[in-house]
């Protein structure tokens, strides 16, 4: 490991390529613990938005009126607003509304962290994609095999969860993945709140070590690298869900 | 089958229906989409055991009634009562009623996603709740029955529509119906499969299964059904012992139908 530290050592002062969170023991822990964060970010989003997806999908199909429209007009709220715009609404606008609450060193502090504020935003915002996406999944389950379920006396529940969902799932992977492509993209907007995931650790970086060219270059493959991971496992799913005589 | 007419008989100790009664009874069942009146006053009664077998023009109206028995399709009037409980009612117990009326489609409608053993495991234990060691057992034995033994774990898709209509037999058969109801099911099948298909409804059938057959199939009609309803326009028109019925048809629309089939 030193030998590796000392050549990026090396580096730096032959070409003035400052990789500092390799060689730099306090930047190389930061970067770790954005690298990380951004993981759990990531991760922690993309749970609660495919759950939002699956619901919001169910609610869609209820017979009551009402279910319907609060779920399209979330949509249309989430869908027609910038990101951006929606995490500064949740942290400025709904968390300066919260009540306040004393942490353990007995300092007042809000009841929801920046870093809550961040989940429950980027989940809504994919969240409300993927309810569309699980939409056009479920239209494509032909009705007789709805039919089928609730002739074998199958509720509309059971039906959705057992038969429903399985296949719907199959047809609406493809978009499913781009979405959640995005969505670990979108993950960098926590920069504005002060989350410390990847990006806003690489501000920290380069401000105390000057070495902007090279951060923006790392963060640029980093993604690469996590994307291409997401899409990897994404693909093996898909492949192993494959079933024959069935879709394309 | 003895053991599921006790057991019919044990889930209705509370209710005035005795076996003796019509199985399903049907009464003045109108139905439209629409501006289309597709039903226009239904009656008849099928009894424990029999075999009916209901034959007519496309858009007569026989697949909307045999849907309107198991309620996947509401009536606009009139009444339907599988072994003495109203079907068309508010507070109706779709599970209990889905339980006693198996329902057979023409394009077998098999869970894509599941084996066929699991397709005919799957509604008992997500349904009925049932242990699922006993239902695989039972499902394995209904396999055998429609003489499918060493296909459990293929999947819908690997499968030929006969062999797909049979597990769909089978898998209505797990929920141990007390009446069948068989949609045009030899209708999507290639010729060579009908047979295999035709051959597990006859045995059903001479298990002593109600069931309720809409069919193009004539000459499997006329051997084992026990009664025939011509359907004409939502209405029926002539019905009878199938020998009676095919020998010597009264009505001219009968006779008309039977003439370009026959």
């Amino acid at each position: 490991m030193q030998e590796i530290y000392e050549w990026f050592r090396w580096l730096n002062e032959a070409t003035g390529i400052n990789l500092t969170i390799v060689y730099d023991s306090y930047d190389r822990e930061r970067m770790i613990d954005g690298f990380v964060n951004t993981i759990y970010l990531s991760l922690v989003c993309l749970g609660f938005s495919v759950i939002i997806g699956i619901v919001g999908a169910w609610l869609q199909g209820s017979p009551l009126k009402w279910t319907r429209r609060l779920v399209n007009g979330y949509i249309q709220l989430f869908r027609n607003t910038p990101p951006l715009v929606q995490m500064y609404f949740f942290f400025f606008a709904l968390g300066s509304l919260m009540p306040r609450v004393e942490n353990e060193w007995g300092i007042m502090e809000p009841i929801l962290s920046n870093w809550h504020w961040a989940i429950l935003s980027l989940s809504f915002f994919a969240g409300s994609f993927n309810v569309e996406i699980f939409r056009s999944g479920i239209e494509a389950v032909p009705k007789a095999t709805v039919e089928a379920a609730e002739a074998l006396g199958y509720n509309r529940l059971q039906t959705y969860v057992y038969v429903v969902l399985p296949l719907a799932l199959r047809v609406c992977l493809p978009a499913l993945n781009n979405n959640l492509v995005n969505l670990v993209k979108t993950t960098t907007l926590a920069y504005a709140i002060a989350v410390p995931e990847m990006l806003y650790v690489a501000n920290q970086i380069w401000s105390d070590s000057l070495n902007v060219p090279e951060m923006m270059t790392f963060l640029l493959f980093a993604y690469v690298l996590l994307v291409g991971l997401l899409v990897m496992v994404m693909n093996k799913w898909e492949r192993s869900m494959r079933l024959p005589g069935f879709g394309a | 089958m003895p053991s599921s007419s006790n057991a019919a008989a044990a889930r209705h100790a509370d209710a005035n229906w005795t076996p003796d009664q019509p199985i399903v009874a049907i009464r003045n069942v109108h139905k439209s989409f629409g501006d289309f009146e597709v039903l226009r006053g239904i009656t008849f009664d099928v009894m424990k055991g029999d075999v009916i077998c209901i034959i007519g023009a496309s858009g007569s109206g026989k697949s909307t009634l045999l849907r309107c028995i198991n309620a996947l399709v509401p009536i606009d009037s009139g009444s339907i009562k599988v072994e003495g409980q109203e079907v068309h009612q508010p507070n109706l117990n779709t599970l209990a009623l889905r339980k006693k009326v198996g329902m057979v489609f023409q394009q077998f409608n098999l869970f894509p996603h599941k084996t066929a053993l699991q397709n005919i495991m799957m509604a008992p234990v997500q349904v009925l709740k049932q242990d699922k060691d006993a239902v695989r057992e039972r499902a394995r034995r209904l396999l055998a029955k429609v003489r499918l033994e060493g296909k459990e774990d293929a999947y819908p898709g690997e499968l030929s529509g006969g062999q797909q209509q049979r597990v769909a037999i089978a898998r209505s058969l797990a929920m141990n119906p007390d009446v069948m109801l068989f949609d045009e099911v030899t209708s999507a099948l290639d010729p060579e499969t009908v047979n295999e298909v035709l051959l597990t409804i006859r045995e059903l059938a001479e298990e002593g299964m109600t069931c309720m057959l809409v069919t193009h199939e004539m000459g499997f009609a006329r051997e084992v059904a026990d009664h025939m309803y011509f359907t004409d326009r939502g209405i029926i028109v002539e019905h009878g012992p199938p020998q009676e019925f095919f020998a010597n048809p009264k009505d001219e629309r009968t006779k008309a139908f039977l003439g370009q089939i026959l």
